[in-house]
């Protein structure tokens, strides 16, 4: 039952027909991009997609912005390989997004208007706050950008079947990496300046609708192989992991048990406390994520869509689950590991596997391959696209309008910019790719979920909640936040100091967690705390007014 | 622009009835209506995904137990938190569309258009 993906011959027609379906779900959403333009008028319509989404579309367009494909083929990877321990992401993924729904959507959708910065700087000196929120949108999204940039020249030559030696359209493996990240970068640059949050929107949408559509069909085709005992299924891939019961259990990947080192347990374990802590307040602080809430017109609307987004994204990792215990059991570690020491093909590989089982031989198994290696790519351009919106957004309204302009920039000054910005970020994140090919993607994900925990997510809700809160509490809670994260995890074990680290041959680690999460949040907390009281700034009036607004709606955008 | 910038204030009535609003019984009752379902459920479900965590971390053998099958205790605690966020989810929507809404639409609506100088709404 085991394939390699993409063996020497016969997969030609899966590449053709990856290559095919890619290219159409390409012509599909730059055709709604170029139609998205027209409607683009205003800098509401390019920044917030004139605020005209429902809270359906809202919702699948949030859950096409988050399932990244770290979520899609890094959690079903994980499951594949370690098994119980890639569903703890699953639900820190999930979770958060009560934090989003209970405490920001709606009092930031009322507040604000275009950007994250615009309810932090509501009632704070607008340069200093503007800047401090612009330069964390921007690592938080290079960041993310990073991670999706360099797994989609990983993931090219993988679903492509291009081997070390091999080549194909005349590209190796190397040069295929290459052309992918700029295509990509090409590709999600195209659709924000040309169709700004509209275009943005629809092609998360529509990729929402992909990905779970595939995954549904794997799901169904797994679960019918199994005769849908889920018990079944859970038995054979700990039978085929080789690891028997402990392979359904917590401990394979994180909070690793290490006899006779208790040190190295204890961290372990605190090392799974952090990475759950972020995961889970990470969700709320992501500026990619809140600028969808302004594309709504009401705060309703905005519960709504989170509402949807919740359905949409539980049920999506539910799906996981099976795909990734599926993999499991039907591909095996194994033939995984051969095709990618991360796990990140297994849900491709189940796709060849099941296709071969239920829609006939070699072609049935090449044709599902095809699909949803088509719909691994479709995910990574609808969030990248997200990524650049947010961070061009910020670039022009927060920095250049604000603080540059000093809020004397017109309309169409503005967006002009930010179409710059966003060519800029793209070309920016391009370059930053092609040099960063061998980073671990997982490790740019989490350090973006923990500045996202520790900078803006104390700064957005001591802003909602708290009168006495101000610029230099809000200044402090950003830059604290953000230097506490980047400074743990560059001492981490991620960045020197470990045989899987980004410097494996040097050794500057002291701290000993991978993720920061556990210090630098509540670090981030205190600094945004701290900040405030050394200041003497304070203004009940605006924080009346900001109350009043995020409250009940009165005066919003 | 500048209702975004405290240095330039907005008109003085309107800085004046937001606090008047803010002041108000009804606007403190909608500030309790919200605090009072948020607050103690974000608390509720962090400490309930910590325990999941926790747990997760430190108690190997309880979350081991079969239940059913190769169903185990760490496979239920985690689809109950599936349970527990779609539930949360749910009863936060019910809620507001019960006891906050209604308020915040008649404050808003009392408040009446406030002065925007920057450009048209939504």
């Amino acid at each position: 039952m085991t394939t390699v993906l993409a063996a020497e011959a016969g997969d030609s027609t899966a590449r053709n027909l990856t290559l095919t379906l890619f290219l159409v779900f390409v012509a599909v959403t730059l055709a709604i991009t170029v139609w998205a333009s027209r409607q683009t008028k205003t800098a509401t319509d390019f920044y917030a997609g004139g605020r005209s989404f429902s809270g359906f579309q809202n919702g699948m367009a949030i859950g096409g912005d988050y399932m990244s494909a770290a979520s899609f083929l890094g959690i079903a990877g994980l499951i594949a390989l370690y098994g119980y321990d890639g569903f703890l992401y699953s639900i820190g993924f999930l979770v958060a997004w009560l934090v989003a729904l209970l405490l920001v959507a709606e009092l930031l959708r009322n507040s604000g208007r275009y950007t994250m910065a615009d309810v932090l700087a509501f009632r704070m000196r607008q340069r200093p706050v503007r800047t401090a929120a612009a330069a964390s949108t921007i690592t938080v999204s290079i960041f993310y950008l990073l991670a999706q940039m360099v797994g989609a020249g990983a993931l090219v030559a993988l679903l492509l079947g291009i081997k070390p030696g091999t080549t194909f359209l005349g590209l190796d493996a190397d040069a295929a990496k290459i052309a992918t990240i700029i295509m990509v970068g090409a590709l999600m640059v195209t659709y924000v300046t040309v169709g700004g949050m509209k275009g943005t929107t629809y092609v998360q949408i529509v990729k929402a609708f992909l990905l779970m559509g595939g995954a549904v069909v794997m799901t169904l085709l797994v679960l019918a192989k199994y005769k849908f005992n889920l018990s079944d299924l859970l038995g054979d891939a700990a039978d085929a992991s080789g690891q028997g019961a402990a392979f359904l259990e917590p401990g394979l990947r994180y909070g690793v048990e290490t006899p006779g080192d208790a040190l190295k347990t204890i961290y372990s374990k605190l090392d799974l406390l952090s990475l759950g802590v972020a995961l889970v307040l990470g969700t709320a602080g992501l500026p990619h994520i809140l600028i969808r809430f302004y594309t709504v017109p009401t705060a309703k609307a905005a519960r709504k869509s989170v509402l949807w987004a919740i359905g949409i994204i539980g049920t999506f990792y539910l799906l996981t689950l099976a795909l990734g215990f599926g993999a499991a059991a039907l591909v095996g570690s194994e033939a995984i590991t051969a095709q990618d020491r991360a796990g990140n093909t297994a849900a491709p590989q189940l796709a060849e596997v099941l296709g071969v089982d239920f829609l006939g031989g070699e072609l049935g198994g090449a044709t599902l391959l095809a699909v949803i290696a088509a719909v691994a790519f479709a995910t990574i351009l609808a969030v990248v696209a997200g990524l650049t919106l947010a961070s061009s957004s910020s670039l022009a309204h927060d920095f250049y309008a604000n603080v540059v302009k000093n809020g004397t920039a017109s309309e169409r000054q503005e967006v002009a910019v930010a179409r710059i910005s966003a060519l800029v970020i793209g070309a920016i994140s391009i370059v930053l790719s092609i040099f960063a090919q061998n980073l671990n993607v997982a490790f740019l994900v989490a350090l973006a979920f923990a500045v996202a925990a520790s900078g803006n997510l104390p700064a957005i809700l001591y802003s909602l909640f708290w009168r006495r809160f101000n610029t230099n509490g809000a200044v402090w809670a950003i830059y604290g936040g953000l230097f506490a994260a980047v400074f743990l995890v560059f001492f981490s074990p991620v960045v020197s100091g470990s045989p899987t680290a980004m410097f494996p041959d040097q050794d500057w680690q002291w701290f000993p967690l991978s993720n920061p999460g556990l210090l630098s949040i509540p670090f981030g907390f205190l600094c945004g705390w701290f900040g405030t009281v050394i200041s003497k700034e304070r203004d009940d009036q605006r924080y009346a007014e900001l109350e009043v607004r995020s409250l009940t709606g009165a005066g919003a955008h | 622009m500048s209702t975004d910038t405290p240095a330039s204030d907005p008109a003085e009535s309107t800085a004046e009835r937001y606090l008047a609003v803010q002041r108000s019984a009804e606007f403190a009752g909608l500030r309790r209506a919200l605090r009072g379902f948020v607050f103690p459920m974000t608390v509720a479900f962090f400490l309930w995904y910590a325990l999941y965590v926790i747990l997760s971390a430190y108690a190997r053998d309880l979350m081991g137990t079969k239940i059913v099958g190769n169903i185990n205790v760490a496979l239920v605690f985690g689809l109950l938190q599936f349970a527990s966020t779609f539930l949360i989810a749910w009863l936060y929507s019910w809620y507001a569309a019960r006891r906050i809404d209604p308020v915040a639409d008649r404050i808003r609506a009392e408040i009446g258009e406030v002065p925007h100088d920057h450009g048209p709404r939504g």
